[in-house]
């Protein structure tokens, strides 16, 4: 077989062979196919959930008013169960939640905090983006009804900064992006140019990898990265193209590879080329929370809000939940059902009284919670765009601080606005953030954030921030599951025991992501229903 | 005589400009220090207890309660045996994070001694970075 021949074989497009494979075979080889080919393959999510087989009026008790227990409760009652969640907060949604103008939080320690943003101007304090691969929370939305715009990840003309380089500027996303490809690509063709390559790349290749170099590094006629039109159409001008007898564009000066390299800025561009940050990403319009409104409003009167769960217990005949009223902690109650859907944070299901093998158990105290912060702050104008351009996406920045996420929606008008001043997840800063009095935190956020933009100073109304692990309701942001704990306890924490089953993020390969709370709920229901119907 | 007023003037300065300190710490937030990486940057036990431990376990060490509770450190007799707070900052326990990544033996010594001397604890027999290595294993 001459080498004609094989790549002949390997060129049959791909589109090409999947609609000879339908129309040959149906869909579902279609579908495998699909699979094989990598495509469809992005979500675990199969479609709406079907349970069939009669339950019989078999009881669920459900424990967590989150995502997770929603969808638990919303598809086993749509299967014929008969269903009452347990929620500890006084609204439903849990992590998946907004602060508005007029709403107030208090957190662990006793502080309160008024939210003054104006109407319409919110934080999501918890979960902000949707993948588009997150594709069961975006089916739920859709049947829901909760209306989605676009979660602008990377807006080229935000910033990358670093207190320690470029005496301090902002440098836009678009410019270090571009330099550092320019750069990297004159090197490569300098290299291959000179034969270095000999080993690792065919002659024939060697010319394709000069033009892509080229073309994709904005390289000029002698491979080279300078300041030029070429150049300009990829990291800006300093004269835009005009009209009339001002139109000539002038290019600008490109940043050298060893500044770049020093500054480090380079490590922010992963943000953008990471699987769970690409295009597209969504919101829902007006909140996160209207995903978990939704399924409220769906679910009606089977929450039982303000219930505090106290202690879990079980037995052949099944599941006994004794909880307080957080209104009127004198105010004890039971609730008995056949079994049990538990969403409680591990941070908190750890602390209580809970009957379960010790597997089960041990594998419950092994997941540490994450530190996460969250600042909102509002501006009397929206600066970062009548200023500088910058409509939605993020800033990142080594200050402690880290990001600066701009709104992705009211764009253009001359209103108010609310950014968020800092996301922190993870390291020393999270925890620093969280150990000051939420005034504190605003103020920080302030100071740090007018390094970057100076109107900070004159433009800043007022602020509010969320510290994860003084979120009463959740003690922490998210399980954050060492690969060794996972490797001992991750099947065990999602066995059935007995009568009770865990679902949550904590409970998926998606940790901190709604995604994760709604495929880890379906997967445990599923399994809870075919033993429901066997015994 | 004249070396006492000499000190009574420079008291009254030092007085002076501690006061004017205090007076403007209230318009600007006190300095703060802030870690650069993931690595903590704290040296002393007190900034370690302050910036890291208390956003659990709160300024007062009493801890918090919400759908779950943060236990007081204050007045604890599980502080009594060192050992146990060194272990527990390196290796976490349950939902409390493992801190053994982002601290150094000498920060862990720093702040569980000064954990294990304020707050209404007590115990003087102070731990050391060598300690900690051990807890490490």
């Amino acid at each position: 077989m001459g080498e004609q021949r094989r790549e002949q074989e390997h060129g049959v497009r791909r589109r090409d062979l999947l609609s000879l494979i339908g129309a040959m075979a149906g869909s579902s080889a279609m579908y495998h196919a699909m699979t094989s080919l990598g495509f469809a393959a992005e979500s675990r999510y199969e479609g709406p959930i079907k349970l069939e087989g009669d339950p019989r009026e078999a009881s669920v008790l459900i424990l967590g008013a989150g995502l997770a227990g929603m969808t638990a409760a919303l598809e086993l009652r749509n299967a014929g169960y008969s269903v009452k969640v347990l929620e500890y907060n006084s609204r439903p949604g849990g992590r998946n939640w907004t602060l508005r103008g007029g709403d107030s939080f208090t957190e662990l320690g006793g502080i309160a905090q008024a939210c003054g943003f104006e109407e319409g101007l919110y934080i999501n304090p918890g979960p902000w983006r949707i993948p588009y691969h997150h594709r069961a929370l975006l089916d739920y939305c859709k049947r829901l009804d909760v209306a989605l715009e676009p979660f602008i990840q990377l807006n080229h003309n935000a910033y990358l900064h670093s207190a320690r380089a470029f005496s301090g500027r902002p440098q836009r996303i678009r410019a270090v992006q571009a330099d550092f490809r320019g750069q990297i690509s004159e090197l490569l063709a300098k290299v291959t140019k000179q034969g270095k390559l000999e080993e690792a790349v065919t002659r024939e290749d060697q010319e394709i990898l000069l033009q892509a170099l080229r073309s994709w590094g904005a390289l000029d006629r002698d491979y080279k990265y300078n300041a030029n039109l070429i150049s300009a159409e990829s990291r800006g001008y300093t004269q835009a193209p005009g009209g009339g007898l001002s139109a000539a564009p002038s290019p600008s000066d490109p940043v050298a590879l060893s500044d770049i390299l020093k500054s480090r800025l380079w490590r922010y561009l992963q943000n953008f080329a990471n699987y769970n940050f690409q295009t597209t990403m969504f919101q829902p319009v007006g909140g996160m929370d209207m995903i978990g409104k939704a399924f409220a409003r769906e679910l009606g009167e089977v929450i039982i809000y303000n219930a505090k769960v106290t202690g879990i217990s079980q037995n052949d005949g099944g599941v006994t939940v004794s909880f307080v009223d957080t209104t009127n902690s004198t105010r004890r109650f039971t609730a008995s059902a056949d079994w049990c859907v538990c969403t409680i944070p591990l941070s908190i299901l750890s602390q209580l009284p809970l009957q379960v093998s010790a597997a089960m158990k041990a594998a419950i105290d092994a997941v540490p919670y994450a530190g996460s912060v969250k600042i909102g702050l509002q501006f009397k104008r929206r600066f970062w765009e009548e200023d500088e351009a910058i409509y939605g996406g993020i800033t990142y920045t080594d200050l402690p601080i880290r990001q600066i996420a701009y709104p992705n929606t009211g764009f253009n008008r001359s209103s108010r606005g609310v950014l968020l001043g800092s996301y922190l997840f993870d390291g020393a800063n999270a925890y620093e953030f969280t150990a000051m009095p939420p005034a504190e935190r605003v103020a920080r956020a302030v100071e740090f954030g007018a390094a970057i933009h100076p109107q900070y100073k004159s433009e800043f109304e007022c602020g509010i921030a969320v510290a994860w692990h003084r979120v009463p309701f959740a003690l922490g942001c998210s399980g954050d599951w060492s690969e060794d704990a996972r490797a001992q306890h991750y099947r065990n924490l999602c066995q059935i025991d007995g009568r009770i089953v865990l679902a949550g993020e904590h409970a998926s390969a998606l940790p901190a992501w709604q995604e994760g709370a709604i495929l880890s709920a379906l997967d445990a229901i599923s399994r809870l229903h075919a033993r429901a119907v066997r015994t | 005589m004249r070396g006492s007023a000499f000190s009574l003037v420079f008291a009254i300065a030092a007085l002076l400009a501690r006061l004017s300190a205090a007076l403007a710490a209230q318009d600007a937030p006190t300095p703060r220090i802030f870690s650069t990486g993931y690595s903590f940057v704290e040296t002393s036990g007190e900034e370690l207890f302050a910036n890291i431990c208390q956003g659990c376990h709160m300024s007062d060490a009493m801890g918090a309660t919400g759908a779950g509770s943060y236990p007081s450190l204050a007045s604890n007799s599980y502080l009594q045996l060192s050992g146990y707070p060194v272990y527990v900052v390196v290796h976490g326990r349950r939902a409390m994070p493992p801190f053994g990544d982002m601290l150094s033996d000498d920060q862990i010594a720093a702040v569980v001694n000064y954990l294990r001397t304020h707050f209404g604890n007590n115990f003087r027999d102070a731990v050391t970075a060598s300690d900690v290595k051990d807890a490490r294993r």
